[in-house]
């Protein structure tokens, strides 16, 4: 009973340290719901980081001038940057980066469904970065403020990244939409396919969308899926339009009264279906990361093993 | 930031005299060509590395690569006087007129034959650029100065995971043995000068190869032995031809992806 009551007021005062919008820290106590929770959406997030390498990786080798290829590697390279941040701040709640990389190939862990979807024009690389990491930006930007402090900051740096991406990727449609009639084509088809895609990445309605409640509490999140979705395609549909293109929604329209546009309803069958691993490329990006992972491990091997003879040789020419 | 599209623009080139400034035109163009070939074939990794800090590693080579490229044919391009530009210069050659050596569009093969690859280049790279940042030609020189710092951080890198493989599991050590043997018979055509190479040597413009050498075979020796590796017994024979324009039947594949936009879509601006 004691424990139990001592437990409750760790409870409150860690909610109140939450609701004073107190950073958390690695060494402060903390439920272990929040732990879990946490490490299960930092690991997702890492994931997709890594993940999401490979559909721009795709392009890389096909950039079609030296400074696209020169941006375009880069930003993949930021993305492999985040994904290590990432982990780093997983690994400061206890989950280590062996297992968190186990529960990815193993299928346990979740990445960003977006990232099933295929690649499959250059301009794939503009939509990528001015709508996936437009999605990207407004779940992440509340981000820095979480509660989690080591999340928080490793947020700061990969927003600041993120935002660069986005305008990256924006300029490639404009290129696009005010080039030949084959460019403007090729942007058109690509954002009629990415279109919806990155709806769906603001995950599921706030009414089928468990776990919003108990994450606002704690401040990992801080807006609804909803909420985010709405002022995506506020955000979105104006710039599709100053691009000359136009999203592939008829109900994509101006709601005076809303102040907002309305929009149709997102494909939730196949939202879930690809969830569930039944997109295009799910088990294509799972199993490169298995394989780049399994044909790796004689290099990690390698390098541990050649660390312990250093350190042995050392260790014996101090002995002498 | 340093972001790579933020290149400075090459100071103005020297006087040469015709016959000299088309030299000096080929001798830039293939080291372009080699650092775009070889930022290529490393970029290919990206996102399959054996480990994610190896995949940043490898995809910041690259980019060092792709941004010395990109500083060497707007030289070129300025050399030249004919109005292309480095794009007209990287995706519009068929690979006949590549002159990278070689070794640079070997395949990646496991990471232990694209760390021999990138050993065997780094080792020269450096030294090369090490002489050409003390050139005469102002424009090369600066290039160099600039690459020569990414170059050292470079050759760091693989003579580190020479030493790694060597000395580090049985597994490691067959397969850096392997790829040792493999792609050793590559690494003369790097010091092996070209008619042009030749000529630009007797003008100074580019440093005798054998002054370059000792040094180089000290740095290899030193890591070699670090990495308990005798030096190979039989060295098998050396293979050239790139710089001259004879590739392997790699680099059609290499350039058929690479130059694939611009030759579907020509004379767009992306």
């Amino acid at each position: 009973m004691e424990t139990l009551e001592k437990d409750l007021s760790r409870d409150d005062q860690f909610q109140a340290r939450i609701d004073a919008d107190v950073r958390i820290e690695p060494k402060d106590w903390m439920p272990d719901a929040y732990r879990k929770t946490l490490i299960r959406q930092i690991s997702q997030h890492a994931h997709s980081e890594i993940v999401g390498m490979l559909p721009e990786g795709n392009w890389i080798t096909r950039a079609p001038s030296l400074k696209r290829k020169a941006i375009l590697l880069a930003k993949v390279q930021d993305e492999a940057g985040h994904g290590l941040y990432l982990y780093s701040a997983a690994e400061t709640l206890g989950a280590s980066r062996d297992q968190m990389l186990a529960d990815l190939h193993s299928g346990k862990a979740k990445y960003s469904s977006i990232f099933n979807y295929p690649t499959l024009s250059w301009a794939d690389m503009g939509c990528v970065g001015w709508l996936v990491d437009g999605a990207a930006i407004l779940n992440q930007v509340p981000l820095c403020r979480t509660s989690y402090g080591p999340y928080a900051r490793a947020m700061v740096r990969v927003c600041k990244e993120e935002s660069f991406h986005q305008r990256q990727g924006f300029e490639i449609m404009q290129t696009l939409a005010a080039g030949a009639p084959a460019q403007r084509e090729m942007a058109q088809e690509a954002l009629n396919r990415w279109w919806w895609p990155t709806l769906m990445m603001f995950g599921p309605k706030d009414s089928e969308s468990p776990n919003t409640e108990q994450s606002m509490k704690w401040r990992i999140k801080r807006f609804t899926n909803d909420e985010l979705r709405q002022k995506f395609v506020d955000m979105m549909v104006p710039q599709a339009e100053f691009l000359g293109l136009t999203v592939p929604d008829e109900k994509a329209q101006w709601n005076e009264a809303r102040q907002a546009y309305d929009f149709g309803e997102v494909d939730w069958d196949e939202f879930w279906s690809v969830v569930k691993g039944n997109g295009l490329c799910n088990h294509d990006r799972l199993q490169a990361r298995v394989q780049a992972h399994e044909e790796g491990a004689w290099v990690r091997e390698a390098a541990l093993a050649h660390a312990a003879k250093r350190a042995a040789r050392e260790a014996a020419a101090v002995a002498v | 930031m340093d972001h790579p599209a933020d290149l400075q623009p090459a100071p103005a080139a020297i006087a040469h005299a015709p016959t000299v400034r088309q030299q000096l035109f080929e001798f830039v163009l293939q080291l372009a060509d080699t650092s775009l070939v070889l930022g290529h074939r490393l970029s290919e990794w990206c996102g399959h590395g054996p480990v994610l800090e190896q995949d940043l590693a490898m995809a910041n080579i690259a980019l060092d690569l792709l941004g010395e490229t990109r500083s060497l044919y707007q030289y070129a391009a300025q050399l030249e006087g004919q109005g292309r530009t480095e794009d007209d210069l990287a995706y519009l050659r068929p690979a006949t007129a590549y002159r990278n050596p070689l070794l640079v569009e070997q395949p990646n093969g496991d990471f232990a034959h694209t760390v021999v690859r990138q050993f065997l280049f780094d080792n020269y790279h450096y030294h090369l650029l090490l002489a050409l940042k003390e050139g005469p030609d102002a424009p090369l020189a600066g290039i160099a100065e600039k690459s020569v710092k990414e170059a050292a951080y470079h050759l760091k890198w693989s003579s580190e995971w020479i030493i790694r493989l060597g000395d580090g599991t049985a597994e490691s050590r067959q397969r850096l043995d392997k790829a040792l043997a493999t792609l050793w018979r590559y690494a003369a055509e790097l010091t092996t000068p070209t008619a042009t190479e030749t000529a630009l040597q007797g003008l100074g413009l580019v440093p005798d190869y054998a002054d370059l050498l000792p040094a180089m075979q000290a740095h290899a020796a030193h890591v070699l032995a670090e990495a308990t590796v005798p030096a190979p017994q039989v060295v098998p024979f050396a293979q050239r031809g790139g710089k001259g324009g004879q590739h392997s039947e790699h680099l059609g594949y290499l350039l058929a992806e690479l130059q694939y936009m611009q030759r579907a879509y020509p004379g767009l601006t992306w």
